[in-house]
């Protein structure tokens, strides 16, 4: 793999740029690998990268039903950050957001992760209480966390509607400065050209259809390129990852919805942050291009559509309009949708199934994007080593048995009341 | 969007249902601990059809089980929740 720089690019200038060649290869699957990983998101081919890199295996293939990238990874609004107030969340987060960080030189390919900045806004005495302990809480693991008065987010959004009389008065905020957002095709294409450069295959078009058992445990994959003999097999699919393990017949604590965002035409700088608020469920951020990107709640009904739901954008919009009221200018371009994991406490499920050789990574809810990094190199140590990394040991498949659920909002068990 | 036929109000708009929960994850009261885990914590979680519960939270206020394909979101079948309807 030739190395992209800035005198590679110099020299392209005078050779018609000519040098360019494919950042993966299209092997055919061979008949057997030691890991198999089912999905080619960016979560699959993280997950295939630090294998290869961290871990030394090399005889790895991620299989994509369609192209890479082209579910979940490509249908987020992009944002990174990790502040969470509980410490098995934060910590995983925050482990993601250090490599978020060295990210575009250690896979020689530009993500274009901007850390802008993640804030949250305060509407009430309780929301800043609220945020106030989250921060705490943050900071005692020793992540970036700070509390903004009205004045601060003012000064730093000023085009938040700061009025008394505001339909969702602002009385201030939690930032976290190192977060923000990245390029969502760039991170799943990075870590693919990583990936296939340390001899990965990455076989798309090549849809899972059952999986070859030995007794109870996991052999292989049935494919529509054929059969695949594994040495240990990671589901990695999430929004359907309820399908896949059902293949297996497992049934999972997730519920798939669908997720929509949208983004209007691109103007001038406008939004600084990413801003998220306490009390609804709307976030807004300005892409490169200038699109304010706009994402609000799922669809809170089980569905696989990829299709959103007016009534839900119309939500998500009027909150948005109501906090930046000059948003109402612009016309809206394009609206999309994916289809998420809802699981039971909202919190990831990653590691070990009850059947041997077979691994889930899901659950990711509307937050695996961000997790990218994390959720690749703690599932590469899993399927590796056949057991968690610390990072992702609570987030076990069967802590909802256990009683050991992570639930942020403290929303008890329905995923329909995220 | 949807339209559900409520069996008390007839073809009415979305918005004025809520979704509640599959119908396999109602817990009977003489259930077994693995059986309640099982609907209380895990999904079917079909590409395909399944009997699901909503409420007509803003019209009649009365539950129902409805029978929609996840893909297609096509409703096949409402009927009035009852004891012959639930376990
Ligand atoms: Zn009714």
């Amino acid at each position: 793999m030739s190395r992209y720089s800035a005198f590679s690019l110099l020299r392209g200038a005078f050779n018609g740029q000519s040098h360019w060649k494919p950042a993966w290869r299209h092997p055919d699957p061979k008949p057997h690998y030691d890991i198999i990983i089912i999905g080619g998101g960016g979560h699959g081919l993280a997950t295939a990268y630090y294998l290869a890199k961290v871990h030394g295996l090399r005889n790895i293939a991620v299989l994509e039903k369609g192209w890479i990238g082209g579910g979940n990874t490509g249908r987020n609004t992009t944002i990174v950050r990790s502040n969470y107030r509980q410490d098995a969340l934060h910590n995983f987060f925050e482990f993601g957001l250090k490599l978020w960080h060295g990210l575009s030189d250690d896979l020689n390919y530009n993500v274009m992760f901007s850390p802008r900045g993640a804030l949250t806004l305060g509407h009430s005495d309780a929301d800043m209480v609220t945020l106030a302990q989250r921060g705490d809480a943050m900071r005692c693991d020793g992540i970036d966390a700070e509390l903004l008065t009205r004045d601060q987010v003012a000064k730093l959004e000023p085009l938040l509607d700061m009025s008394r009389t505001a339909r969702f008065p602002i009385e201030g905020g939690l930032i976290q400065r190192r977060g923000g957002s990245a390029r969502h095709d760039a991170v799943a294409w990075g870590y693919a050209r990583g990936a296939d450069s340390l001899g990965v295959d990455i076989i798309q078009k090549c849809e899972v259809t059952g999986f070859v058992r030995d007794g109870d445990a996991i052999v292989g994959v049935e494919t529509t390129r054929g059969r695949i003999g594994a040495g240990r097999v990671g589901i990695c699919v999430a929004g359907h990852s309820g399908h896949v393990a059902g293949l297996a017949g497992l049934r999972l604590p997730i519920e798939s919805q669908t997720l929509q965002a949208m983004v209007t035409e691109g103007v001038k700088p406008m939004i600084n942050t990413v801003i998220m608020t306490q009390a609804l469920h709307c976030y807004i951020s300005q892409s490169d291009k200038g699109g304010i990107v706009f994402g609000g709640d799922p669809d809170n009904w089980p569905s696989y559509a990829q299709r959103g739901n007016p009534m839900i954008m119309e939500n998500a919009v009027a909150q948005g309009l109501a906090l930046v009221p000059a948003l109402s200018r612009l016309r809206m371009l394009r609206t999309w949708s994916g289809v998420t994991d809802m699981s039971f406490d909202g919190s990831p499920i990653i590691g070990e199934t009850p059947l041997p050789n077979l691994y889930l990574n899901g659950g990711w809810c509307y937050g695996g994007f961000k997790a990218t990094p994390a959720s690749g190199w703690t599932y590469a140590h899993t399927l590796a080593t056949g057991k968690p990394h610390p990072l992702n040991a609570p987030f076990s498949l069967d802590r909802f048995e256990r009683g050991a659920t992570i639930d942020e909002t403290g929303s008890g068990p329905m995923p329909s009341s995220r | 969007m949807m339209q559900i036929a409520c069996p008390h109000c007839g073809s009415r708009a979305q918005q004025e249902f809520m979704y509640e929960r599959t119908v396999d994850s109602v817990v009977p009261l003489d259930a077994p601990t693995d059986k309640a885990m099982a609907a209380l914590f895990t999904r079917t979680n079909p590409r395909g059809p399944d009997d699901e519960i909503w409420r007509h939270t803003y019209g009649c206020r009365a539950w129902m089980v409805v029978t929609r394909h996840r893909v297609t979101h096509e409703i096949t079948a409402v009927r009035a929740v009852g004891p012959e309807v639930l376990p």
